[in-house]
């Protein structure tokens, strides 16, 4: 075995590796100057967010208005600190500027019934560019394991099965 | 990176070898589980609030499947409550052997041997999993009858034929302990074979028979082997060792796996993905339905799961090897194409179960100490934690981890499809479909972590 076929493997795993921090750090979207005002209206009821996903573009000024229809429930979108509770009939309001692009998971802050740890929703600011940098990496990640990860076992080879 | 055998060190070996730590720690489960069944039983009826469902579905399952699992494969089955008040009951002891014990001993039905059983075990469990894991009163009338069960079942059959054939979870864990860096194996197979006793199989005043029902002579695989422990009291020539050795090298057996095995790899897969998507994914009516069990739209939900992981995930699995069979011209046949691939996926589906219950650990860890401080729900605060506000964990990076998780299975998943390929003189072409089925999976569960 070669110098270089020893060391690919950890060409394969460096490659991974930067490529995912390449992938993930690269900037999405241009956030605009300035963008624009969105109100949404989200009501909450039985374990579901209505819409599930609000969708804004980086720049905007977005103002979300939870209105329950049941129970107390939270909103709270990982990654911009936002969070707020409504009573059934007594709607709450949060503004925040969508200065980062990405998708952000929406979950229900308030232990709401059985179904309350899976109550969520989706904010996607700009276009949703996360699940194909994502499946890049998966692409790289079959090239890594296939092609760089792989070894010929030292010695004849065992033929397994027909051929 | 050559095995290194733990029970060279006197140390280790004396702590495996006595009995003490290990019913100590037995002890310490079996008090657990009855906390978690009372709790659930008498607590509040509040999911999130209640120790029966905080402990089991998000502490004890995040624990089992990112941790335990991947890095000691089937060390938990060794010290799970559920089996051992039967265990105790069948054997009359606690700790050595001592008389014939309470069991009738007798053998587990042939035709019922294998992990088809444990397999349709778990898709049943599975089709209830979501009400059972919200509400605690499920969650302990489930656990209370898994005892009750492998109670049963111990006084009537052999040694642990609950865990080997009938425990949901058992099959589950035994096949991702293929990856673990762990393993109990004989040090020179020829020993046991001149050794005519055969203590490790038929037990000694030192130890009882392998519980598992395992010659350990034969283990090539972690996949029915308890480590109890067993073997290493009983075996009078020193022939048994637990060993460190490289994850995944289950994987690379000669022998092709059982079918029964490889459609429980496939199965997995399709679970992990639907459960993904029902739990993590965006529809909320999805959730609804797979939690109102009885209704026409748990029926829909029921039919779509079996459709998932008994026909679509094993066909296209099928299909993916057949195809690859006609590229890389050989003559496989469909049967061994199954099982010939399928440990390669052990992995990815390992991977994929790991990163989902990541997921949810992540997002309800900060329940587990309001739970335990007040544990039935009385208004108590025994750890002055009880009104610790819900703080999801992780943040944005939470879903790349998740992320990251899933393409390292991936790549460790095709590398064992092209080295099974080139096991079977196809190279690279014989793997590609079968990268591409890994491939579809992954990107299913991409989609539910970060899209």
């Amino acid at each position: 075995m070669t110098r270089f076929h020893r060391l690919l493997p950890y060409v394969g795993l460096a490659t991974l590796a930067v490529a995912g921090v390449a992938l993930v750090g690269l900037p999405s979207a241009v956030v605009r100057s300035e963008g624009v005002a969105r109100s949404v209206r989200v009501e909450a009821s039985t374990f579901a967010f209505t819409p599930a996903t609000i969708e804004v573009d980086p720049g905007d000024r977005v103002t979300i208005e939870l209105a329950s229809a049941d129970v107390v429930h939270g909103l709270h979108i990982e990654g911009y600190d936002v969070n707020l509770t409504a009573d059934p009939g007594q709607p709450a309001t949060v503004s925040f500027v969508a200065d980062r692009p990405g998708t952000y998971r929406i979950r229900c802050s308030v232990p709401c019934g059985p179904l309350h740890p899976f109550m969520s929703g989706r904010l996607r600011v700009g276009p949703p560019s996360t699940f194909w940098r994502a499946i890049a990496l998966a692409f790289i990640a079959v090239a890594v394991g296939g092609l760089a990860l792989w070894r010929k076992p030292a010695g004849p080879r065992v033929r397994l099965g027909p051929a | 990176m050559m095995p290194i055998d733990l029970t060279r060190f006197p140390f280790v070996r004396s702590i495996l070898v006595a009995r003490g730590p290990q019913l100590a720690v037995q002890l310490a489960a079996v008090a657990g589980l009855l906390l978690v069944i009372a709790a659930g039983l008498l607590g509040t009826p509040v999911g999130s609030r209640n120790p029966a469902t905080v402990l089991v579905w998000i502490a004890w399952w995040a624990a089992l499947m990112i941790v335990a699992v991947p890095f000691f494969g089937r060390l938990w089955c060794g010290i799970c409550p559920l089996p051992l008040p039967g265990e105790w009951l069948q054997r009359g002891a606690l700790l050595r052997p001592r008389g014939r014990g309470r069991g009738m001993g007798r053998p587990w039905p042939r035709r019922l041997r294998g992990l088809w059983v444990q397999n349709a075990a778990f898709v049943i469990v599975a089709l209830f999993s979501l009400p059972v894991l919200t509400q605690p009163r499920l969650t302990a009338l489930l656990l209370a009858g898994l005892v009750l069960v492998a109670i049963a079942i111990s006084l009537v059959f052999e040694r642990r034929s609950f865990c080997r054939y009938l425990c949901p979870v058992g099959g589950f864990i035994g096949l991702y302990a293929q990856a673990a860096p762990l393993e109990v194996r004989v040090r020179d197979p020829r020993v046991c074979a001149d050794h005519t006793t055969k203590t490790c199989y038929t037990g000694s005043a030192d130890g009882y028979g392998c519980p598992w029902l395992v010659f350990p002579a034969t283990l090539t695989s972690n996949v029915s082997c308890g480590v109890c422990l067993e073997c290493l009291r009983t075996c009078p020539l020193d022939n048994v060792a637990i060993r460190l050795r490289p994850m995944g090298a289950d994987l690379r057996r000669s022998a092709p796996v059982r079918i029964d095995e490889a459609f429980k790899s496939l199965v997995l897969i399709g679970s992990a993905l639907v459960y993904a998507f029902v739990l993590l994914g965006p529809s909320s009516a999805l959730r609804a339905a797979a939690a109102a069990v009885g209704s026409p739209s748990w029926l829909a939900y029921a039919a779509g799961f079996l459709l998932v992981t008994v026909v679509l995930v094993p066909g296209l699995f099928l299909a993916a090897t057949r195809l690859g069979r006609s590229v890389g011209r050989n003559h496989l046949s469909a049967k061994e194409g199954l099982q010939r691939f399928a440990p390669a996926l052990v992995p990815l589906g390992l991977a994929a179960w790991a990163a989902f219950s990541l997921g949810f650990v992540l997002t309800n860890a900060s329940y587990i100490l309001p739970a335990l401080s007040d544990p039935i729900g009385l208004g108590w605060d025994l750890l002055g934690t009880t009104s610790m506000p819900w703080t999801p964990m992780g943040g944005t990076l939470a879903s790349w981890a998740l992320a990251a998780i899933v393409l390292v299975g991936l790549a460790w998943s095709s590398r064992h499809v092209r080295a099974v390929a080139e096991d079977l003189a196809g190279g690279v072409r014989m793997a590609i479909p079968v990268w591409g089925f890994s491939f579809l999976v992954t990107a299913g569960l991409l989609w539910v972590f970060v899209a």
